[in-house]
């Protein structure tokens, strides 16, 4: 690991940190791939 | 439609009960804390009650002078927390109405501090020294970390309505690392020894010795050794903690511990939800549709059939007609063939008279 | 006009006459909080850091603001589109009743012009309160943005309003997301403290205790407020609004129920997991069955004698019984079984300055309310937008 953490504090703090951006990310990701995946849906 | 609502509000069900489990903190990664990190050992055994070390702190940290001086001894007998001109304080206690028993209370340094899992701005950190440090220049003065905090340590300064800020021991580490002192305040200022300074896994060695060498004087018990997941400060003492003011129903789980399960759920809601609910969405939609286009072909349907039916009346009237009108011809031609037939009997039988 | 006639008309009535008192004391007292501190209005100290401007203000406030969530996903998600008149009242209760807890808060942060600090100086993300911090402001965004339609139909702004609106859908899944965290995350804030904590109330299901808390709540709120804007804004509501209320009672009567009965449940097995059971027989264990009977269970049977004897009375006093409920189970997790352990001279009770700023919140909330839904179309739809859900 290049990460030396010594506590499980800055290991959370740094862990969460990454999950909080991939929930954004998530977020828009799934709004677009929704819009792509019925975009060809005509009703 | 109404059962496919039903299957999507269970399935949102269940994936709220499945959150509701506890997640594991970090999956099997395990952590000791800094190598080499110091701590205090006080030993209660040893401590007099001489106030010495609140003396040393207040110098040390630049404190205003307290309202009774130091020497003054009488103020033992109310008891005292923290305050933010005290970083430290002591307490006398009589347990069992024997003699008295003098406790010192500050900052523990968690080795896994639950005021810094708590704070939303960083602001506490476990330094690698041992010390866990506050910043003063992010805090927004929410006070979750005096929420948070086992031991009932941190105070606040309400009365600044501008620079308000959260106080507590910061195991010298300014003033250390600023090179002014070598060990805390406290510790220097102790006439007893009752303060040690030093590596932690080595105050742990000192105390089990000083355990072993005279059990009857000690309790079997180095308080902070995993009290909240360990503390950098430890305690020794002749009688149980809980009667010198110490809370020993505390657990030995961290504050980082204590919510990382439901801070691991967090990143699921995210993540998990938008499938359900748009795929609910979905679900209700289609349904939807399905009715319209149901609804729509069975007005359709209804449509044809009536004017199915209307044709065939038509056409059953037209035949009839057409029948009747036959039959209104072969009549008629039946009648006038008949009439026919008289008249020219009734001739026949003229001619005969005549 | 009308309004405006009527208002002139009859300036120093009752409510009128009380709500400048108010509003004029809680001028007062937020000059004395930011110009002396928090120590001279507060009964905060060092043992007892969150006061009911946390207890209340902000877990009740929440807590009684999810109505918005729970209206918006069971119109627009979970097929119950005949109720969408009642969407706007939700969605405005609710984006009112978080803008005045982000107003609230501003009281009891020390230093409140730094409230932006942890998403834009120093992240504290194994904070709880980072996770409620950044729900509630996005989700004040949120609400804001469902609510605008309303605001730009009266402000004549048709084509930003078609915009907004068909975000609707999006708008209401991201509601649900932030709802679900930062209900539960308010629970979740008190997980760190299961020494402070009584053992009945502390639970590692107090975020799920929350949020299922919440929906219940956000219901009951939707009935409650509903009763009482009948009351008030008789005049303003649509023949659809007035038609479909009492179907929407009974619908969300019916949830409130059924939810209500999960919650008994999960409540319980908490008290099992932890192994609690002889606690109940102890003064704070009467306490916690006092709550969890009279102010869970009781309206979960009272909703459903309700629906099944078509009792709106009983269903509106269930209501209020649920809402009062909802603010007991927060109090009780932030301030009454908080800091059990002290010994009674230590415990906090609020000063009236406390009390004063809350009713002055509370106050501006009926204020705005009442201001908002005698203009802008709310129970009632824009004559220009009919037909359009």
């Amino acid at each position: 690991m290049e990460h030396g953490f010594y506590t499980l504090q800055d290991f959370l703090l740094y862990t969460k940190g990454w999950a909080y951006i991939l929930m954004g990310a998530s977020l828009v990701v799934f709004l677009a791939y929704w819009k792509f995946l019925f975009s060809r849906d005509k009703d | 439609m109404k059962r496919r609502n039903f299957l999507g509000l269970m399935g949102a069900a269940g994936v709220s009960a499945a959150f509701a489990t506890k997640a594991q903190a970090a999956g099997n990664v395990h952590f000791e804390g800094y190598p080499g990190s110091k701590g205090v050992l006080f030993d209660a055994v040893r401590c007099i009650g001489c106030r010495k070390c609140e003396e040393g702190c207040n110098t040390v940290n630049n404190l205003p002078a307290p309202e009774k001086p130091f020497d003054d001894l009488t103020v033992l007998d109310t008891r005292r927390r923290t305050q933010n001109e005290a970083f430290t304080v002591v307490n006398k206690y009589q347990p069992d109405g024997g003699p008295s028993v003098f406790s010192k209370i500050q900052c523990m340094h968690c080795l896994e501090p639950s005021c810094a899992s708590a704070c939303f701005v960083a602001a506490f950190k476990k330094q690698p020294s041992g010390a866990v440090t506050y910043d003063e220049s992010v805090c927004v003065g929410c006070r979750y970390c005096m929420v948070a905090c086992p031991f009932e340590i941190p105070t606040f300064t309400y009365d600044d309505p501008i620079t308000p800020k959260v106080v507590k021991c910061d195991l010298c580490e300014a003033n250390i690392q600023a090179g002014r002192i070598t060990i805390p305040g406290c510790v220097a200022k102790c006439p007893k020894e009752a303060l040690v300074y030093g590596e932690r896994k080595e105050l742990i060695k000192i105390a089990r010795n000083r355990i072993a060498a005279a059990p009857d004087k000690y309790m079997d018990h180095i308080y902070g050794e995993h009290e909240m997941g360990g503390t950098s400060w430890l305690n020794l003492a002749g009688v149980s903690f809980s009667q010198i003011g110490m809370r020993e129903d505390l657990g030995v789980k961290s504050g980082p511990e204590l919510t990382s399960g439901a801070l691991s759920v967090v990143a699921m809601v995210p993540a998990l939800w938008p499938l359900l609910l748009a795929g609910l969405y979905g679900v209700t939609k289609r349904s939807e549709k399905i009715n319209k286009k149901e609804k729509a072909e069975a007005v359709a349907e209804a449509i044809s059939a009536t004017q199915e039916k209307a044709q065939a009346d038509l056409k059953a009237a037209m035949e009839r007609a057409q029948a009747d009108k036959e039959a209104t011809v072969k009549r008629e031609v039946a009648k006038a063939l008949e009439e026919a037939a008289k008249a020219a009997e009734q001739g026949e039988k003229e001619e005969e008279g005549a | 006009m009308t309004t405006e006639a009527v208002s002139k008309k009859t300036l120093f009535t009752p409510f009128n006459v009380i709500t400048g008192m108010i509003l004029i004391m809680g001028a007062f007292l937020t000059v004395w909080r930011f110009g002396w501190g928090l120590g001279p209005v507060t009964n905060l100290d060092h043992n007892n850091p969150w006061g009911i401007w946390i207890g209340f203000d902000l877990l009740c406030g929440v807590a009684l603001a999810a109505g918005g969530y729970v209206t918006s996903s069971a119109v627009y998600l979970f097929g119950m589109k005949k109720h969408h008149a009642a969407v706007r009242p939700a969605i405005l209760t609710a984006f009112l009743g978080y803008l005045f807890v982000v107003i609230a808060l501003q009281y009891d942060l020390g230093r409140p012009w730094r409230l932006a600090y942890p998403f834009v100086v120093q992240s504290g993300t194994t904070s709880m309160l980072f996770e409620v911090g950044l729900c509630v402001a996005l989700y004040l965004t949120v609400l804001f943005l469902e609510y605008s339609p309303a605001a730009l139909e009266w402000l004549g702004y048709k084509r930003l309003r078609n915009m907004i609106h068909r975000c609707t859908i999006a708008l209401t899944i991201f509601g649900v997301i932030l709802s679900t965290l930062h209900q539960s995350s308010l629970g979740a804030l008190y997980l760190i403290a299961p020494s402070k904590l009584h053992p009945l109330w502390y639970s590692t299901y107090l975020p799920t205790f929350f949020f299922v808390s919440s929906a219940a709540a956000g219901m009951s709120m939707v009935l409650f407020e509903g009763w009482v804007s009948h009351k008030a804004f008789h005049n303003k509501m649509s023949k659809d609004y007035l038609s479909q209320h009492d179907d929407l009672y009974y619908s969300f009567a019916k949830g409130a129920s059924w939810v209500l009965l999960g919650y008994v449940f999960i409540k319980v097995i908490g008290v099992a997991v932890d192994d609690n059971w002889h606690l109940l027989a102890t003064g704070w264990g009467q306490w916690f069955l006092f709550e969890l009977l009279g102010f869970a269970l009781l309206p979960s049977l009272l909703y459903a004698i309700g629906v099944r004897e078509k009792n709106l009375k009983l269903i509106r006093w269930t209501a209020l019984l649920t809402v009062l409920g909802i603010i007991l189970n927060r109090l009780n997790v932030s301030l009454i079984a908080y800091n059990y352990h002290l010994p009674s001279e230590m415990r906090y009770f609020p000063s009236w300055q406390e009390f004063g700023v809350t009713l002055f919140v509370c106050t501006m909330l009926v204020v705005t309310f009442k201001f908002i839904v005698t203009r802008m179309p709310i129970f009632h739809e824009h004559p220009e937008y009919k037909d359009e859900h």
